[in-house]
């Protein structure tokens, strides 16, 4: 007899290109996690990374101890680019969300029927807001509003701690961003 | 915080006067965060030129009965075995980090368990031990920093921290176990009068590891294994859970005693009796731990990211009084819940219906 279990474990990899700011907003979810109260781990791909190369981060929140920061099959993928969701688009766990950049993806993704598959403009959004550079941002809003481990409001607190003081003058564009991205999701796909 | 600056700045806590280092992936956080934290704190940081060089830095600065370590990983720690056994044979206390990655070689950048051989079993030449600890946490990574500069200071030994890429790497909430009545901590342990600060007015000392008089060598083997007794006696540490009705018990240590536990404990939830032992020492090893369970008859499985080294410890343990089995990935592969689950399943025996 299995024991029914409804802890919450939230395994999700962001996957993008280095530059796109994927291992900062990984470092903003773990950050918000923890302030949160929750376990939380944070696995950065690390080593021969270079702007335009492939870059990722795993990022579990729950509220148990957490075995292992990696993650084979997370709940949640967040697929910021092509080869992103080429390398990760299988490994998202059945029954999970497949959220993806469709400003640089127009391939339909090879997932399981189980997996619903979320569109976000994330750079067209980010351009609309004056900066591309706040795509990793608007991908965030997108993820919190979908998943809702927490509301893209809790994460932005968060903003100061990871963004290095000379950024602190773009928290609010960056709080816009993360709220255009749930924006985008609560009346797309409701 | 990720795991190398959480143990770096535990590290700093806990009085270290010197670093020095060489800088190799996965551990590359370390001597970033001591080149700025030392100099804050008005203490030694050398990037050295290499890490034979590093290790020889460290020779020195512990004689001086400094606080001192390096870090490094796999391709790196093995450069310096010639240095470790050195300090071993001169009974110079120090910290040494491996944040072990896949090898034989330069092998690659992930994350591995597969220098544990090297670590326990000497790595130099000659017959000496270190302490070895395998945190399984960045708060454990944090915490064991202190311990290891006590009983290195204590027992006037080098000791080990066997981390791995993802330990060095993760980030996960932490809490820096400071040290503010460092003066006071420190006298408890013994005076360093074996230290050399200048012999003006006192007997000179003399730190060595070469002794050409017949039976001298022999006779600081004798002294040396003496101490190690000791050691095991007094400092073994491990972690034990739910072991005294387990049918099949795990070892583990390091990031893949998490994992166990997590397989362990969904097995609990099928009704498969699986309990957990996570030696902390690697060196000494919990082997009376390990018999005593094993007196019960259960299956031993070791898991590690390896080919099977820990293994043949956990089977000098058991002295075949059960049945030890091994399941590992080496060179990178992270096992994971669901396949030690898999392998849990495979040693059960089905409850006819």
């Amino acid at each position: 007899m299995r024991k029914q279990t409804n802890h919450l474990y939230e395994e999700v990899t962001i996957a993008g290109f280095g530059g796109q700011g994927i291992i900062l907003v990984g470092k903003l979810l773990a950050q918000a996690a923890m302030k949160a109260g929750k376990e939380v781990t944070f696995m950065p791909s690390y080593g021969a990374e270079v702007r335009g190369g492939a870059s990722n981060c795993m990022v579990v929140i729950s509220d148990q101890l957490i075995p292992s920061p990696v993650v084979s099959n997370p709940q949640c993928v967040i697929a910021m680019s092509k080869a992103a969701l080429a390398k990760f688009e299988k490994s998202v766990k059945k029954g999970g969300t497949l959220i993806i950049n469709s400003s640089q993806i127009d391939v339909q993704p090879k997932v399981d029927d189980s997996v619903e598959i979320v569109k976000v403009p994330i750079d067209e959004i980010a351009v609309g807001l004056g900066n591309a550079k706040v795509a990793n941002m608007v991908a965030l809003g997108a993820y919190l509003q979908k998943r809702g481990v927490f509301s893209p409001e809790e994460a932005a607190e968060s903003l100061p701690d990871v963004l290095a003081e000379r950024y602190h003058v773009i928290i609010p564009l960056n709080k816009k961003a993360m709220q255009k991205g749930a924006q985008f999701v609560k009346e797309s796909v409701g | 915080m990720c795991g190398n600056e959480a143990m770096a700045e535990a590290a700093i806590q806990a009085g270290l006067d010197a670093y020095f280092g060489y800088p190799i992936t996965p551990q590359n956080e370390v001597t970033a965060y001591m080149s700025q934290r030392m100099s804050e704190e008005k203490r030694v940081f050398v990037q050295s030129e290499s890490e034979l060089a590093a290790i020889n830095m460290v020779f020195g600065a512990a004689a001086t009965g400094k606080r001192t370590m390096t870090s490094s990983s796999s391709p790196g720690i093995s450069l310096m075995q010639e240095g470790i056994s050195y300090l071993a044979a001169a009974e110079l206390p120090c910290v040494i980090v491996n944040v072990m990655r896949g090898g034989p070689g330069l092998g690659n950048i992930a994350p591995s368990q597969g220098d544990y051989f090297q670590s326990v079993k000497g790595g130099g030449h000659g017959d000496y031990h270190c302490i070895v600890f395998g945190p399984s946490s960045v708060q454990e990574f944090a915490d064991i920093m202190p311990l290891a500069f006590d009983l290195a200071d204590k027992y006037r030994i080098p000791a080990i921290i066997l981390a791995d890429g993802i330990l060095g790497q993760m980030m996960e909430p932490v809490v820096i176990p400071t040290n503010s009545k460092l003066n006071t901590h420190k006298l408890k342990l013994p005076k360093k009068d074996w230290a050399l600060t200048g012999a003006d007015g006192r007997k000179q000392n003399i730190v060595r590891s070469l002794w050409l008089a017949e039976g001298a060598v022999e006779q600081h083997n004798y002294d040396l294994q003496a101490k190690y007794r000791q050691i095991e006696k007094n400092e073994t540490r491990c972690e034990q859970s739910d072991v005294d009705d387990a049918d099949i018990i795990i070892v583990a240590y390091g990031i893949c005693a998490r994992i166990a536990r997590r397989a362990a404990q969904q097995a609990r939830e099928q009704g498969i009796k699986v309990g957990c032992i996570r030696p902390i020492t690697l060196w000494p090893f919990p082997s009376e731990q390990i018999s005593k369970a094993a007196d019960k008859s259960p299956i031993f499985l070791v898991v590690e990211m390896s080919c099977g080294q820990m293994v043949e410890d956990v089977r000098l343990a058991v002295a075949g009084k059960t049945p030890v089995v091994f399941w590992g990935r080496p060179g990178g592969g992270i096992p994971t819940v669901e396949k030690i689950l898999e392998k849990i399943e495979q040693l059960t025996i089905k409850p006819k219906k």
